[in-house]
């Protein structure tokens, strides 16, 4: 079982996110879990969601709090919260950011898992024109969970924009494209 | 052919209404439960279902509404949570006083104060003794399926049905489910003919008159012996329900109970998270095992005492507490269901979770241990414990 | 029709009436403690009295007022109150005359 915990901020959609993930794993035929841990619900309060990804029918029905692997929306949320508590040894934590990789080591120095970046949030404002970074996160996230290679992940977000966005289709390449680039732009630092 | 999908409870509940079509749903919004109508209302104004809905003022009025309608001889069904149902409690009773099968979803959260909108079972607890038949609910699946088998209850039994589930926990998670074809469903719940409505033009009724000494008595006891017929009534529409899905439901789930020295009695979501649990001592050896009601009203009070009279010790987890300076309510009617029928063994009782505290594995493996290490030490067995609670 | 011998399984759920306008089956009328007594002397059959009285208990045939059902009548006076011609006059009930 892959445990993912998502920290963001109000507004910026790491629920959305989490609930994408859920469905993207569950388009390959897994079982998921993808919920928000629902606090005081203002803008721009920290929050959490959750992914549980497995082969098997999932039956834990608690917050995760050994995650393998940490998201995280906002890089101004890595020292107001502890987001890398818990974390397996052997996970990773991707942060989305545009911070230069020596400086998010240092916010991080304390962590010995691997730390990924992405600049989502750019992506998202080259690609789809708004600062949407949900998209970008999720590719980085598969891709850094080794979950699907990139040709499924393709055809499966496709799949899915073509029914999400089936109103607004002039929107589904410039997804299409925060994937892809999201996909090869994630690195380890 | 199942259609596999992944919902989280909420729209889940929201599907199995659009696929049952009631006549009249009259409702009002709170949190958790607040998708349900929000939801629903889309397929109203699509044009999906052709459902009378009725955005109401208040939950008192939303089961008022809904008596009226199932009284002039609708299909009615409605959603609530915490407050709204403490608000509707009133006429809770009247529901049930007057024998309508109304269906109402209970989004399990806490009654305040102090304010909070997460998950415990005070609010369905609270109205245990209204004359609902109730059903809990372990996942998105679960409730799914209940709901579309409480319609067919109510209407046989002849009494409103509540099927709880936890707030946030289970309403907003997604999940995988599998979902029934519409013609299925449609089939299964068939269309509702009452025997006496308001709304018949060949036969003219009164409901609900005044009844004193001389007769209320016996319409309570017709209410009572309704509640013990359902048993029958909800075992035979599980079986029809499982022929169609593959999914059977008894009264209660007993996982890996019949061999456990140890057992724990927890409702809802926790039960799944004390699975894993159960799996993980067992891998160590240690015989315990799970039981999961379903049904709570009717009470299944002698198949519960047959199916734990064999243990040494069990646990009685309990999401909401009845501040009687004693114990949780499931604790209290378990303990009851256990004397009357003669089995006399340590029940322990763990109040857990209150206002959406996270119950983690770790915790329900401590409530084993407790009963484990209390092996030579009956008198700790059978006290009251607040689970996680700082003193 | 129930009645206060039969048990919980014979009666009807939940106290449902299903035959419509049985109450003139019922003797309502015990509970008066004054009755109107109509004097044929003084009433001109004007009808006044038919339409306020809430039990139906002011009878009339073939245009004429033929008198009080006391199986009907709680005594409430207001026949006696709107009769123009103080035909119907209220009387105390049993007991205290």
């Amino acid at each position: 079982m892959i445990e993912i915990r998502w920290h963001g901020r109000g507004g910026q959609g790491a629920k959305t996110a989490s609930l994408l993930l859920a469905d993207v794993a569950f388009n390959t035929g897994k079982y998921i879990q993808g919920f928000p841990e629902y606090g005081p619900e203002r803008m721009g309060a920290p929050l959490t969601a959750y992914n549980r990804i497995d082969d098997e029918p999932i039956r834990i029905h608690s917050n995760i709090y050994e995650p393998n692997y940490v998201v995280v929306v906002d890089d101004t949320l890595v020292g107001p919260v502890d987001v890398c508590k818990g974390i397996d040894p052997n996970g990773a934590i991707l942060i989305n950011s545009s911070l230069e990789p020596s400086v998010i080591k240092e916010k991080l120095k304390d962590v010995n898992v691997k730390i990924y970046v992405i600049d989502a949030s750019k992506i998202a404002l080259e690609t789809i024109g708004a600062n949407f970074p949900n998209t970008a996160l999720l590719a980085a996230i598969i891709k850094v969970t080794g979950l699907m290679s990139k040709e499924d992940l393709e055809k499966n977000m496709l799949d899915s924009f073509k029914h999400k966005f089936a109103k607004k289709p002039e929107v589904i390449e410039p997804n299409m494209e925060a994937v892809r680039r999201a996909y090869d732009e994630v690195k380890e630092v | 052919m199942s259609i596999k999908e992944r919902l989280s409870g909420n729209e889940a509940v929201a599907y199995a209404m659009k696929q049952i079509n009631p006549d009249v749903v009259p409702v009002y919004p709170i949190t958790p439960s607040t998708e349900i109508p929000q939801y629903f209302s889309s397929f109203v104004a699509n044009g999906t279902v052709d459902t009378e809905f009725v955005p109401v003022e208040s939950e008192h009025s939303a089961m008022s509404a809904a008596i009226g309608a199932s009284a002039a001889g609708a299909r009615v069904m409605s959603a609530t949570s915490s407050q709204g149902l403490a608000l509707m409690y009133e006429m809770l009773y009247i529901a049930s006083g007057m024998r309508l099968p109304i269906v109402l979803t209970c989004v399990n959260r806490a009654i305040s104060a102090p304010i909070n909108i997460h998950n415990d079972h005070s609010d369905s607890m609270g109205a245990r003794d209204c004359g609902f038949i109730q059903l809990y609910c372990e996942t998105n699946q679960e409730a799914y399926d209940n709901i579309i088998m409480a319609v067919k209850i109510a209407e046989l039994a002849k009494l409103p049905v509540m099927v709880c589930y936890d707030g946030f926990i289970t309403s907003h998670s997604v999940e995988n489910i599998e979902l029934l074809e519409d013609e299925k469903v449609k089939a299964f719940v068939g269309e509702y003919t009452p025997e006496h409505y308001l709304l018949n033009p060949d036969e003219h009724v009164s409901m609900g008159p005044l009844d004193l000494q001389n007769y209320f008595f016996e319409h309570r006891k017709q209410l009572a012996d309704a509640m013990t017929n359902a048993k029958e009534i909800i075992a035979k529409v599980s079986k029809e329900f499982g022929d169609i899905s593959g999914r059977y439901y008894d009264a209660f789930e007993s996982y890996k109970l019949d061999d456990a020295e140890y057992g724990l009695v927890v409702l809802n979501s926790t039960a799944g998270t004390a699975k894993t649990v159960v799996d993980k001592l067992r891998d160590k050896g240690i015989k315990v095992g799970l039981l999961k009601p379903r049904m709570f009203r009717p009470m299944p009070h002698k198949e519960l005492a047959e199916s734990l009279k064999h243990l040494e010790a069990v646990a009685v987890m309990d999401k909401a507490d009845s501040v009687n300076a004693m114990s949780g309510p499931v604790y209290t009617e378990l303990v009851t269901a256990l004397h009357k029928h003669d089995v006399h063994i340590p029940v322990s009782n763990y109040i857990y979770g209150l206002g959406g505290r996270d119950v983690k594995a770790t915790d329900i493996e401590k409530v084993f241990r407790d009963i484990l290490a209390a092996k030579d030490n009956k008198e700790n067995l059978n006290g009251t414990f607040y689970l996680g609670v700082r003193e | 029709m129930v009645n206060d011998k039969m048990g919980a399984s014979e009666l009807p759920l939940a106290g449902i009436i299903t035959e419509s306008g049985n109450s003139e089956k019922f003797n309502t009328g015990e509970w008066r403690n004054k009755r109107p007594v109509h004097d044929k002397e003084k009433c001109k059959h004007c009808m006044m009295c038919i339409l306020p009285c809430p039990d139906n208990a002011t009878c009339h045939k073939d245009g004429v007022m033929t008198g009080i059902d006391y199986s009907k009548c709680k005594g409430c006076g207001i026949c006696a109150s709107v009769c123009p011609f103080k035909a119907i006059h209220m009387e105390d009930e049993g007991g205290n005359d």
